[in-house]
């Protein structure tokens, strides 16, 4: 494959994994966790190099992923313990990502891991960074991570698919009928870890927000089925992606950060002119009641 | 036999005593209305019972087993506003919740779990809105939906907060219908409510609730105007009108 289509692929594994993912979060409205988690997984990147002394995907996965339950944990007990929910989310996330920025600086130049490139990532380079075995090598490593986590997202959404459906529309009723609500909610604060570190190489971790809040807020305005949310969240996702690179490659600018400006952009078609919820539309249907009802 | 024994149950909230020794026992078989004013504890008691809330102390036991091991045999009905409506998805979708239970983690409804679901929403009369996007539901429709799920449950024991609040009239009998027939098929149905014109027609027991009980049991001898003024306290105007309507009828 040439380096344009591992740059491409990439990207619209990117858009696909956290848009689907980050759809659950809309509907949870929690989506202000993910802002959080996308932060403090750089603990947990820097966590798992102190300990394996490498940047190698595995660790880097389960540091994350500890991270981000942590985090989520965290933001639950400062809650219960009457902090307002936004201020608990703001105090955990901003403590654990400075917590990184530290440590990162003990790193120094070892290796390429730096605040600039955790903060923006680089799609760019991607292509680069490819796993080798025998020194043979297979691609990207960035695609073998997002390929992986997007399959044990997928997967786990599957299989309690009516447990994540059941809790997000109703928590209470489904804690009374035995729905494993709070493992659902840790499940979903693992996925969203898992995505964020797997896109982090590529889009970092400000706009990796956009690419999981986004296209779910977008598809929430475009249908009224749960699964069809989840399918059109990650078609959003992958087309941003598209989009996202084309501009980027017409105009010479940044890749990562046109697939969030393309994110924005479908947000915006989508709320000016959904058929369902969208603006313009809604106005026009109302204009037209007005006008049968003064004729009536 | 007692459906449900409640002893000394005592819940706070925000460091303030919200249910102070809440005890009492509902025989199976009864419709039995919780009344009190505002901020009274109605719904917070509700859901302590039903462990949906932190209690500091006190047990709950349902037919002399304890809650937690019986909770298969519990409806709920949740106060509507509990919910967020604009969820994407249908009303035959909701009532499915009901059969979770008979469902089971990991598989999908069956046939025979829809037609249930189907047959449940029929008995509502709304059986021509199954598959509508729950936020195109009227209020009273919104809380048929709910009554269809409890139903779905097939549960022995129902508790339902505030299910008549905004609801049309039709729907209002409806509910009262179910709850009829809940009764005849021996059921137990407690019902958080505040209406007090209504409690003498929809209520065989009654509990007056104000952070701790002041009264329970048959409606006619603790529906009275020395309860009433003993939970409403000094809300008189209130009370004036209530007491004409408690003499009318009994």
């Amino acid at each position: 494959m040439t380096y344009t289509m591992w740059i491409i692929l990439t990207g619209c594994l990117v858009g696909l994994t956290c848009g689907v993912t980050g759809s659950i979060l809309v509907l949870r409205k929690m989506s202000m966790i993910a802002d959080a988690i996308s932060h403090t997984v750089l603990l947990g990147i820097v966590g798992a190099f102190f300990v394996t002394q490498s940047l190698n995907g595995v660790p880097m996965l389960i540091g994350a992923g500890v991270v981000g339950i942590l985090t989520a944990l965290f933001v639950e007990m400062l809650h219960s313990s009457g902090v307002q929910s936004d201020a608990a989310i703001g105090i955990v996330f901003t403590s654990l990502f400075a917590l990184g920025v530290v440590l990162i600086s003990f790193i120094g130049d070892q290796v390429h891991l730096d605040v600039q490139h955790a903060l923006m990532g680089e799609i760019a380079f991607v292509p680069w960074d490819t796993l080798s075995i025998n020194g043979v090598s297979y691609g990207p490593i960035a695609v073998w991570m997002l390929g992986a986590v997007l399959i044990i997202n997928l997967l786990l959404i599957t299989l309690f698919y009516k447990e994540i459906k059941m809790s997000t529309f109703d928590a209470q009723f489904a804690t009374l009928i035995g729905v494993p609500v709070v493992f659902i909610h840790y499940l979903l604060m693992t996925m969203v870890s898992l995505s964020t570190v797997a896109s982090f190489d590529s889009v970092g971790a400000i706009l990796v927000v956009a690419m999981l809040i986004v296209p779910g807020a977008t598809a929430y305005l475009l249908t009224d089925r749960f699964l069809i949310l989840l399918i059109l969240s990650g078609v959003i996702g992958v087309v941003s992606a598209l989009m996202g690179y084309w501009f980027a490659v017409s105009f010479n600018v940044s890749i990562a950060g046109s697939m969030a400006v393309a994110t924005g952009v479908l947000f915006l078609v989508a709320f000016l002119f959904s058929p369902k919820h969208g603006v313009i539309l809604r106005k026009w249907r109302n204009k037209i009641e007005e006008n049968v009802q003064q004729s009536a | 036999m007692y459906a449900l024994s409640v002893k000394d149950i005592s819940v706070t909230y925000d460091k303030q005593l919200a249910l102070e020794d809440v005890s009492f026992a509902v025989p199976e078989g009864s419709i039995t209305g919780i009344i009190g004013p505002n901020g009274a504890g109605k719904s917070t008691l509700i859901k302590s019972i039903l462990q949906l809330l932190p209690t500091l102390s006190g047990n709950v036991e349902v037919f002399h087993k304890p809650i937690k091991s019986q909770k298969k045999i519990i409806g709920y009905v949740p106060q509507r506003s509990e919910v967020d409506w604009d969820f994407p998805t249908n009303a035959l979708d909701v009532v499915l919740m009901g059969r979770y239970n008979h469902i089971g983690l990991f598989k999908r409804a069956n046939k025979k779990e829809v037609t249930w679901a189907k047959t449940c929403l029929e008995k509502v009369g709304m059986q021509d809105y199954a598959t509508r996007q729950i936020s195109q539901l009227s209020g009273g429709q919104q809380q048929r939906v709910f009554l269809a799920r409890a139903m779905a449950q097939d549960a022995k024991v129902y508790f339902m907060d505030e299910p008549f609040a905004g609801v049309d009239a039709s729907t209002e009998k409806a509910i009262i219908q179910l709850m009829k027939e809940w009764k005849a098929e021996g059921k137990t149905v407690l019902v958080v409510h505040h209406d007090l014109q209504t409690v003498n027609d929809y209520f065989d027991h009654v509990l007056l609730l104000n952070k701790s009980p002041i009264a329970y049991g048959e409606t006619q001898t603790v529906f009275t105007l020395d309860n009433l003024e003993q939970a409403y306290g000094g809300k008189i105007a209130f009370l004036q009108k209530a007491p004409a309507t408690v003499k009318e009828s009994t």
